[in-house]
């Protein structure tokens, strides 16, 4: 009986095989022969998780469209009639919402692993401008998602950021006007940013996460010794020609991450059940009335994964610089390569100016989040936020002359990645 | 690849021209795409004129109404709001109204306004938009120990004073907008437009 079944199981292999004979090494390469460093620790399952949170939000986000309507008129009141009328709407919707935030937080620490182990160093540069192009459409993503239940933030965050754009010389008005497709956000705006965030930006997402990933399977991946392992010995239990240091992502990774994902999802779960605005973090308290055009909130925040490049606009006296500080923060980001000049990737080698930097640049970014989700009425943080603003810049400036004119001490870099065998 | 006996020149030429009339095709193309997002007609139209009845405004008060979807406030100042005004100058960005297109000329004065008590503004911070709140009385404010009366946009911050008129070292670049409007009689302002009497 076994006997037929395996030979049905062959017979219909075979017969795919013949038709399509890519696929197969496509599989290969990607999964079983797929050599990634075998001392990975804890910071490499975020690339995973944001990979399990882009299917969720696809799956949810598909499920609320069938009960959403894109109109101005519409929008709360079925958001509303999601929340409480449909058989478990509420938990797709929270599922949605929850997953935004999951979204940016395994994305901030992707990426933060990222220069901890210098994984955008040469030759993984591509990767890096990849990755950095999936975080500025995630961003595009989330706000316009964030519109849609059309609730009081939805309207003035619209406002807000579209008026960013009016800051541009000459053209900023037509611009803006173009953008909301009236003089003010409304009807309109809701209907395109429906479009965007449904159809337009999900695909260019999928394909830059294809790319990224392609382009990394290219390079093979760091590890926290920042040690190419293509360069070691060669020769491991699978292949002679394989990395020495290498084991196959699918079984070996593929069940660390099943088992890492189960945990995220286990934290999301709590979320979601129990405090799914985790104190108006998530979503915002405010957000929860029907948008009105002529009543401004008191306050007026982003949700926190945009309120550090916020809290720079708001710190600085002068509409176009503040504009422009808070773009060059995420643009300096995409020069980070080159900005670099070490050639010790991961931190365990590098010098102690550049921990330093490191820590100080973190301790940046989660103070400027807790002052821009603040209501910034306090004139001493605001020179906080000036202090903070100049000090991660000066990290990116700091970086560049400590590594291009030879003050980093590096420690000497092992042959082979620690722990091997 | 034999490429003998191509014309390399003839090639180049017509790969050239290809890519100019499809590039220009493509351009063509984009144009109603592009097109299609600016302000629909319906749109347009809902920008008409709004008459407002300031027979109940009483001195001190603010009435709302809404123009082309913006708040429009008309604010009876009291007196001492209005004597107050000059003592600001020094601290103001622009305190002459000199920017333009923030106000038609009539509004271009201490006041900011055709009547020196009835004051008339785009409710709309100069700076991203948000909607500030007036804070009318001449006392002390937790963001102004000198504070005379104004509006205070609780977004970012920028303070105006009760003519509207922008602080210095506050993120909004210019003075609140004054919108064109004339007085049909004594007690019905028309909000939108400037009319025969500008």
């Amino acid at each position: 009986m076994s006997n037929r079944l395996t030979e049905a199981v062959t017979g219909v292999q075979e017969w795919f095989n013949d038709r399509a004979p890519s696929f197969n090494p496509f599989y290969r390469k990607h999964m079983t022969e797929y050599y990634a460093p075998k001392n990975f620790n804890i910071w490499y399952i975020f690339g995973v998780l944001s990979m399990v949170v882009l299917v969720n939000q696809i799956v949810t986000g598909i499920f609320l469209t069938m009960f959403f309507k894109p109109s101005a008129a519409d929008a709360f009141a079925s958001v509303e009639y999601i929340m409480r009328d449909v058989e478990w709407g509420w938990l797709i919707r929270y599922m949605h919402s929850t997953g935004a935030s999951a979204f940016f937080l395994v994305v901030y620490i992707h990426m933060f692993r990222g220069v901890m182990y210098g994984s955008y160093k040469k030759p993984r540069e591509l990767v890096w401008l990849l990755g950095m192009l999936i975080y500025l459409v995630l961003m595009a993503e989330a706000f316009m998602g964030y519109v849609l239940p059309w609730g009081q933030m939805s309207f003035w965050g619209a406002k807000v950021i579209i008026s960013l754009f009016g800051a541009i010389p000459y053209v900023g008005n037509t611009l803006t006007e173009w953008i909301m497709g009236d003089y003010l956000p409304s009807d309109a705006t809701l209907n395109r940013f429906f479009a965007l965030h449904v159809i337009a930006l999900p695909l260019v997402l999928l394909l830059l996460v294809v790319l990224h990933v392609f382009a990394l399977h290219e390079v093979g991946s760091n590890n926290p010794d920042g040690v190419d392992i293509k360069k070691g010995p060669k020769g491991n239990r699978w292949s002679a020609n394989a990395p020495a240091d290498g084991i196959p992502f699918h079984p070996y990774f593929t069940v660390k991450d099943t088992f890492y994902t189960g945990c995220f999802l286990l934290i999301c779960a709590f979320i979601i059940f129990f405090q799914p605005t985790v104190g108006g973090l998530f979503l915002e308290h405010d957000n929860f009335i029907e948008a009105n055009r002529l009543v401004t909130p008191l306050h007026i925040k982003p949700t926190w994964y945009y309120t550090p490049f916020y809290a720079m606009l708001r710190v600085i006296p002068n509409k176009l610089a503040g504009v422009m500080t808070m773009f060059s923060a995420i643009i300096v980001l995409f020069f980070l390569p080159w900005l670099d000049r070490g050639k010790v990737k991961s931190w365990r080698y590098r010098g102690t100016g550049f921990r330093v930097a490191l820590f100080v640049l973190g301790i940046c970014f989660v103070w400027l989040a807790k002052i821009g989700s603040g209501p910034g009425t306090d004139p001493v943080e605001t020179i906080i936020g000036r202090f903070l603003t100049a000090a991660y810049f000066g990290f990116f400036i700091f970086l560049w002359v400590y590594t291009a004119f030879g003050f980093e001490k590096t420690k000497p870099v092992p042959e082979r990645v620690t722990g091997h065998d | 690849m034999a490429n003998d006996g191509v014309d390399m020149g003839r090639r180049r030429f017509l790969t050239a021209t290809t890519t100019v009339v499809g590039g220009a095709g493509v351009a063509m193309a984009a144009i109603p795409f592009i097109k299609s997002w600016q302000p629909s007609a319906r749109a347009k139209t809902s920008g008409a004129p709004v008459e407002a009845d300031i027979s109940k405004l009483e001195s001190g008060q603010m009435l709302t109404y809404e123009w082309r979807g913006q708040p429009i406030w008309i604010i009876s100042r009291s007196k001492a709001q209005l004597d107050a005004l000059p003592s600001l100058d020094s601290r103001l960005k622009d305190p002459n109204s000199m920017v333009e297109d923030q106000q038609p000329d009539y509004a271009k004065n201490e006041h900011r306004s055709r009547k020196p008590e009835l004051l008339v503004l785009v409710g709309i911070c100069t700076h991203l938009g948000c909607s500030p709140k007036m804070v009318p009385e001449l006392k002390p404010e937790p963001f102004d120990p000198e504070w005379k009366g104004g509006f205070f946009c609780p977004c970012h911050k920028s303070r105006f004073d009760m003519a509207g008129r922008v602080f210095d070292g506050v993120p909004a670049p210019t003075n609140l907008v004054v919108p064109p409007y004339y007085f049909v009689d004594d007690t019905h302002i028309m909000i939108g437009v400037s009319g025969g009497t500008a």
